[in-house]
């Protein structure tokens, strides 16, 4: 191993001027907008191709999706404000915003779980239409992102809560908000195409 | 956008400065837009009650919330995810794959436009 390459390894700071995990967390994003682009591209090919019903008009309700959806944003803001005062270290607040952000990953989880219980209710499956199964593997995938991201935030407002973060190890919730960043920004892209282009 | 980000974030976060008016005004506006977006859809599928103005939104509906889209996107990325002060690596990183990404979309709708106005429709139930 060259002396450079002890170096990085040893301290973590690559000739790039990037951290490891920074640039190791877009190229991931990178690689789920790929992943997302599969699963919208299905959606919009078989979109208003359903035979039979349950069909999108019936059954959305955009208030409710509104609101889970400016939860979402609110969260998206609530993590950049925690990792602007855990860089100034300013614990309180950031273990404030951190929480928030948390409880609204929880809450935005939780009304996904209520609108599908709802859609099954009405007879909207996975087996029953086009618009069923591409509706719920889209959605379904993004609501896996956002309990995962909650899980990972979770995790480290708990570390927080035991004084284990510092500005030092900042990065640590940088990634984590990047993660959260990304699934905010995918769901800019579903409200409207899901929901409001019906 | 900078080439010189700081390993550990920016050089004005490790001097202690706070962006939270620059990360409210962006919360703002995104409000903003999702509101915007909430009243398009309102009005265009209300005609009764939003009566000429709904006429006025209709025929730009979708492109309304097209740009709507992206004005929000490009916010929070430029923003909340730094890509404006963060080295332009992560944000080539993150263009080119958005570049594959809309490629993709383009494409498949493209090919299954084509194959369902030439007679051979996807599987459709």
């Amino acid at each position: 191993m060259s002396a450079v390459a002890i170096h990085e390894v040893e301290h973590d700071e690559p000739v790039t001027g990037i951290h490891h995990r920074k640039l190791a967390i877009w190229t991931f994003i990178g690689s789920e907008c790929l992943f997302f682009a599969s699963l919208i591209s299905v959606y919009l090919v078989y979109k208003g191709k359903s035979l039979t019903g349950p069909f999108p008009k019936d059954i959305f309700e955009i208030p409710l999706v509104t609101a889970g959806t400016a939860i979402l944003l609110f969260s998206s803001f609530f993590v950049v404000l925690a990792l602007d005062a855990l860089r100034r270290n300013d614990q309180t607040k950031a273990k404030i915003w951190l929480g928030l952000t948390v409880l609204c990953g929880i809450f935005f989880a939780g009304m996904q779980v209520y609108e599908f219980q709802h859609f099954v209710h009405k007879g909207l499956t996975m087996q029953g239409n086009l618009f069923g199964a591409s509706f719920y593997t889209l959605t379904g995938f993004h609501g896996t992102h956002v309990a995962l991201g909650t899980l990972w935030l979770g995790t480290i407002f708990i570390q927080m809560l035991r004084g284990e973060m510092s500005p030092k190890n900042a990065i640590n919730l940088e990634t984590a908000a990047l993660y959260w960043h990304f699934v905010d920004v995918v769901w800019i892209v579903i409200f409207p195409v899901v929901y409001l282009m019906n | 956008m900078a080439d010189t980000a700081a390993l550990a974030g920016h050089d004005d976060h490790a001097h202690g400065t706070s962006h939270t008016r620059t990360y409210v005004q962006i919360g703002v506006i995104l409000a903003v837009l999702t509101a915007l977006e909430v009243f398009a859809y309102e009005a265009s599928h209300n005609p009764g009650t939003y009566g000429a103005l709904s006429g006025l939104i209709a025929p730009v509906f979708v492109p309304l919330l097209l740009v709507l889209s992206v004005a929000k996107f490009a916010l929070v990325g430029l923003y909340y995810m730094h890509l404006k002060d963060d080295s332009n690596l992560l944000s080539w990183v993150f263009i080119f794959s958005l570049v594959i990404a809309l490629v993709v979309v383009l494409g498949l709708m493209v090919l299954t436009g084509y194959l369902y106005n030439h007679g051979m429709p996807p599987l459709v139930r």
